[in-house]
């Protein structure tokens, strides 16, 4: 019987695949690598693409990963796939808005500042009319 | 006392609201399970992620990311907070807030100010009036992404590269059952491997890093937080749903005692009123 190696294939979101494999190859980012059982420890980033596995019996499956990270342990395999496309220009531009965000939620609250001014200063008001009036009720009587 | 029509209008009122906290309850419920769902589906990511950055911290000898180095002073720490977007969830938020406050006067008092990134928008609204928050993400909806996040975390790791804060905690509220949710404080960076996964792998051995070791570890330690963080919030989302049920079934059952004894009311109230005009008919055909 040929020799297999545990393969998992994961996403942040869900659970790809799991199971067991005679070989796969992968979309590395400096070409593509195949991985056969007792191949050393590698740490290696993927490219979008598909990783292909061939399953006991030599069945073969295609997954298709949008980037990740590729962990190789002699009898164990680890694919932490990426959900979302990531490029660093991307990345930069989700960081930016985040900031843009907060700041603007900043400005905001001078903003919101005033208004509870504002609303405070108008109840002051209200009660000192209403004061008033009472007053002036109890003096016509 | 009160009318009888005013009681029946404020009844039919309290019904009226009854009726939206329970449809509000069951709409939790089954969020709720689907949030569940949603924190199983991302336990193997995290696990498998875990591992890696064990093995991770013992193969290496040549290359240490700073994401793994205890730093020697600290000067700012940053939190990373995680929030729901709604509120009435029961004191969910507060009890979470009043903890982060505390961490917060406990560093001050050693002299360390604190920055904040927030996720959800009550946070948001809380912190500001506190500190100045730094980057800030909403809206994320009942099905939260890693991608809405990673604008968040990067703002926090570009200041941790900068040397602008020097640990990193995420907070969050930990799902323990429906009934109970426990606000949690949990170190980010520097991140450091349990102690009781040190005993294993002895031998000295490395990676073979594809194409080298710096890019290499900073892609990986960069999702590793961002997957913590995604649990973070997704684990929060579940305690939401299920401190949601949990307060709006109090509400409805609360309208309900409300319902009851203010039938009462109107019942007494009715029966005083009948009683009063019998005994003017009575009173009015004696003196006839």
């Amino acid at each position: 019987m040929a020799m297999t190696i545990h393969v998992d294939i994961v996403s942040a979101e869900t659970e790809i695949f799991s199971g067991v494999a005679e070989s796969l190859s992968a979309p590395a980012i400096m070409g593509e690598v195949g991985i056969y059982p007792r191949h050393t420890q590698m740490l290696t980033p993927l490219k979008p693409g598909e990783v292909r596995i061939v399953k006991q019996g030599g069945e073969e499956e295609a997954i298709y990963v949008s980037g990740g990270v590729m962990e190789v342990q002699p009898h164990v395999v680890t694919i932490l796939s990426d959900t979302a496309v990531r490029a660093s220009d991307l990345d930069e531009a989700a960081a930016l808005e985040a900031k843009r965000e907060a700041e603007e939620a900043l400005k905001d609250r001078e903003g919101e500042m005033e208004l509870a001014e504002a609303q405070s200063q108008l109840a002051q008001a209200v009660a000192q009319l209403r004061t008033i009036e009472a007053m002036r009720k109890k003096l016509r009587r | 006392m009160a009318s009888g029509k005013e009681i029946r209008t404020k009844i039919k009122s309290i019904q009226n609201t009854q009726k939206i906290t329970r449809a509000m309850e069951m709409v939790a419920a089954s969020k709720m399970r689907k949030a569940q769902d949603r924190m199983a589906a991302s336990r193997p990511y995290a696990d498998k992620m875990r591992n890696v950055i064990h093995h991770l911290a013992f193969a290496h000898p040549e290359y240490k990311h700073p994401y793994l180095l205890e730093r020697p002073e600290v000067n700012r720490v940053g939190y990373i907070i995680v929030s729901s977007d709604r509120g009435l969830c029961g004191g969910l938020n507060n009890n979470m807030f009043r903890e982060v406050m505390k961490d917060m006067q406990a560093w001050k008092a050693k002299g360390v100010e604190s920055s904040v990134c927030t996720i959800g928008s009550k946070a948001a609204s809380f912190f500001k009036r506190f500190t100045d928050i730094k980057a800030k993400v909403t809206q994320l909806g009942d099905t939260p992404s890693v991608s809405d996040l990673i604008g968040t975390v990067k703002v926090m790791l570009d200041a941790y590269d900068a040397g602008e804060v020097d640990r990193i905690y995420l907070v969050f509220n930990e799902f323990v059952n429906t009934m109970s949710q426990k606000p949690q404080i949990e170190q980010l960076l520097p991140a450091m491997p349990a102690e009781e996964d040190k005993k294993e792998l002895g031998y000295h051995w490395d990676y073979i890093y594809e194409p080298d070791a710096k890019a290499v570890l900073d892609g990986l330690l960069v999702r590793y937080i961002e997957s913590l963080v995604y649990q973070g919030v997704v684990e929060n989302s579940a305690c939401e749903m299920a401190a949601r049920m949990v307060a709006m079934k109090a509400a409805s059952d609360n309208a309900g005692d409300l319902i009851d004894d203010l039938a009462l009311a109107y019942n007494k109230a009715r029966q005083a009123a009948i009683t009063q005009e019998l005994s003017e008919i009575v009173a009015g055909a004696a003196a006839v």
